[in-house]
């Protein structure tokens, strides 16, 4: 399916987010583009991984203020499904186990629910297979793999890897990386970059990177860097303070910061 | 229901009026337009005993043994250890329908209705797909039967139960609730001892194969019906068989019972695999009783699936008295509103290096009550038997129940036994997970559901495994 080439827009506007009774995101406001890369980086604690939750509309995490566009459409009550719909995608950094399904009945029945939805025949479980294949020989996964339960006893690298088969996939418009790269050593950086890299020759998918690791951000060069601390955005830049960040090490950087 | 008498009935007050014919048109609204040739009043007494022997024609010990069981049954309190029994009322029970048709072997001589139903039930498609052969009851005779030459040259023997008696006595004497359930197990024993009509008989000769599954499909149409069809199956020596059971019915208001009996005898090295899937109506008790007797070197395979019934006690039991023997039993029960799946497994080692392994999964829904309640009793004689129980327990909703009873009597210190249970939910973050690649709620619990059972699907036939598989998906969906 050709994906059109105007620039889709994920618009935060003041997003204020509580977890269990806490407010953790105090009034965020962020742009992300289609076809851009945008890093999103912080210590531990300083909501990133809240911002990710609440884009996709987990239910735990209650927006209390603020709003989400996609398009300029309002999306901030829309359920997780009507999220994705729309072609939200989240890479989760711990995702749930479930047990006695394997990993291509799963990924059948998610093709075939968009597929369904937007007007396309199903596949049959011989095209799928295909298909499934062709994007594990593009990750270097065994094929065997597929037939392994979704998420059960998966090693770090294993979970990631089989989250960028999920995005190659689904072919999402906008992409949250939630820490896809904590845990992985430096050849599993890179296998997970190869499939971003697949993944946005085929359509001009927005990345939202998170990350507290200046690694994966040389590997997929981003365009805009937003810093966050304690819920709120303390910095924000482009190309320029990617590379000050890449060069500095993360941590200097921040503690530059804090300094001044 | 004018005749139905609210007076506790000893059975003195029931004469020989008990046969009505002219059977009032509107308690058969909801059932299918069929005229049964009679019903009996509700109620049980010794002349609907008689009646139900007479009427078949029965050998005079088959009405002793029927008379025996009444005498016992009337002495014997309902069970209290299980789900509460207490809105059942016996006396407003039907205990004999006979239905119009008389018994053929050919699709085209069923009546029209009957076979209507049989094809909403997919019958036809299950004979289709060349299943070998097809028995299915219809309240309580037998409509459709049919089984292929080569079997049937093979010497295999696919019957009614009530025709059985008839042809082949001896065989049938010898095994009738005789040492596998024998007529005073219990109180629901005893009363289907006293009331059974219909069911299946099979002989599968030494050394017979039979390479396709045998089915037989029951059905409880009649209002108020109880339905108590006895099953008797003999896998002489080096044997193999699968038989497969389904049942379903349709609903009615008031509460309807199944009281069966399945009794197999497993011979030295024979195979058997039971596969049921009871799928009966949510106003039906069903109160069923399984047991195969397994020997030297035999195995035992037993897979149930219990949705639908308000109230389900269902223990399939092995009784492993043979030296290496084996059992198996998978099940899977379904518990929504008002549903009460009381479901297990039972294995009795009394003879040495026997092995069981009894897998039990339950959902339940909508507040729905599932209980896993086993038993693995190991004799002192028997050495050296190992025995797995593993028993998993998946809760959609914080309403909703599960129980775990499993006792265990181990009389024999070299035994093995190991017993895991569990109990889990659809957790948020599943959910969470499956719908932010695009599934809705209910196909996401779907899913979860389907990997739930896929261990005990997975071991039935492909076409069973699909309707297991859709009967689970419009439980989820709630019906």
């Amino acid at each position: 399916m050709e994906t059109t080439k105007e620039i889709q827009t994920l618009k935060i506007k003041n997003l204020h987010v509580e977890v269990e009774g806490k407010e953790i995101l105090h009034g965020i406001t962020l742009d992300f583009e289609s076809g851009n890369v945008h890093a999103i980086m912080g210590p531990n604690g300083s909501g990133k991984s809240t911002l990710a939750n609440a884009i996709m509309g987990h239910p735990k995490y209650k927006i209390t203020k603020g709003k989400i566009l996609f398009n300029g459409q309002d999306i901030t009550n829309y359920s997780v499904k009507e999220r994705a719909d729309l072609g939200l995608f989240l890479s989760f950094q711990y995702p749930a186990e479930v047990a006695g399904v394997t990993i291509s009945n799963f990924l059948r029945e998610a093709i075939n629910t968009k597929r369904e939805r937007e007007g396309q025949e199903k596949l049959s479980v011989i095209d799928s297979y295909k298909l499934l294949k062709e994007k594990m020989e593009l990750l270097d996964m065994d094929p065997k793999f597929r037939t392994r339960d979704l998420n059960s006893g998966f090693s770090g690298g294993e979970k990631k890897r089989s989250e960028m088969l999920q995005l190659l996939l689904l072919k999402p418009v906008f992409a949250i990386l939630d820490e896809t790269d904590s845990g992985l050593d430096v050849d599993g950086i890179k296998a997970v970059a190869k499939a971003i890299h697949i993944a946005r020759k085929d359509s001009p998918m927005g990345i939202i990177l998170i990350t507290h690791y200046e690694h994966f951000m040389r590997e997929l060069s981003p365009d805009k860097v937003t810093v966050l601390c304690n819920g709120k955005i303390i910095q924000q830049g482009s190309k320029e303070l990617a590379k000050k960040i890449q060069e500095k090490g993360f941590n200097q950087f921040v503690n530059e910061q804090s300094n001044n | 229901m004018s005749n139905s008498s609210n007076k506790k009935s000893k059975g003195k007050e029931h004469k020989s009026k008990t046969i009505n014919v002219d059977i009032n048109r509107d308690i058969y609204d909801t059932a299918d337009d069929h005229s049964p040739k009679f019903i009996a009043n509700p109620g049980i007494n010794e002349q609907i005993v008689r009646l139900i022997s007479n009427t078949k024609q029965e050998p005079e010990w088959m009405l002793n043994i029927r008379l025996k069981a009444f005498k016992l049954f009337q002495k014997t309190a309902i069970p209290t250890w299980g789900p509460d029994l207490s809105e059942l009322d016996l006396n407003k029970i039907i205990y004999f329908i006979d239905p119009n048709a008389t018994e053929t072997n050919s699709w085209d001589q069923v009546p029209d209705e009957i076979k209507e139903t049989f094809e909403k039930l997919g019958i036809p498609e299950a004979e289709k797909k060349a299943l070998a052969g097809v028995g299915a009851q219809y309240d309580s005779g037998m409509v459709y039967h049919n089984l292929q030459k080569k079997l049937k040259d093979q010497g295999v023997i696919f019957e009614n139960m009530d025709v059985a008696i008839h042809k082949y006595p001896d065989l049938v004497k010898k095994h009738f609730m005789t040492s596998c359930i024998p007529v005073n197990d219990h109180k629901f024993v005893m009363l289907h001892a006293a009331v059974w009509s219909g069911g299946t008989f099979i002989y599968i000769p030494k050394n017979i194969k039979v390479d396709l599954p045998l089915q037989a499909y029951f059905r409880m149409n009649g209002k108020q019906g109880g339905q108590f069809e006895h099953t008797l199956i003999i896998v002489d020596e080096g044997a193999e068989l699968h038989y497969i059971e389904g049942c379903s019915s349709p609903r009615y208001q008031q509460s309807s019972l199944h009281a069966g009996c399945v009794e197999i005898f497993v011979k030295e090295g024979a195979t058997m695999r039971y596969t049921s899937i009871e799928n009966w109506s949510r106003n039906v008790y069903n109160l069923n009783t399984k047991r195969a007797l397994v020997n030297r070197n035999a195995k035992m395979i037993w897979t149930n699936g219990n949705m639908g019934s308000q109230k389900t006690m269902l223990y399939p039991c092995s009784i492993l008295i043979g030296e290496n023997a084996h059992s198996e039993s998978l099940g899977i029960a379904f518990a929504g509103n008002e549903q009460d799946q009381d479901t297990g497994s039972k294995v009795i080692h009394a003879a040495s290096n026997t092995t069981s392994i009894i897998k039990a999964k339950s959902i339940s829904k909508d507040g729905g009550i599932s209980s896993y309640r086993g038993l693995v009793k190991v004799t002192p004689n028997a050495k050296n038997i190992k025995s797995n129980v593993q028993c998993d327990a998946l809760l959609l909703d914080d309403k909703s129940v599960s129980k775990t009873f499993p006792a265990m009597s181990i009389n024999s210190p070299t035994s093995r036994v190991g017993h895991e249970a569990s109990v889990s939910k659809v957790s948020e973050e599943q959910l969470f997970y499956l719908q932010s690649r695009g599934l809705s709620e209910e196909q996401a619990i779907k899913v979860i559901v389907g990997g739930f059972i896929s261990p005990i699907v997975k071991a039935l036939p492909l076409e069973y495994a699909i309707e297991l598989n859709k009967l689970i998906e419009l439980e989820v969906e709630g019906m």
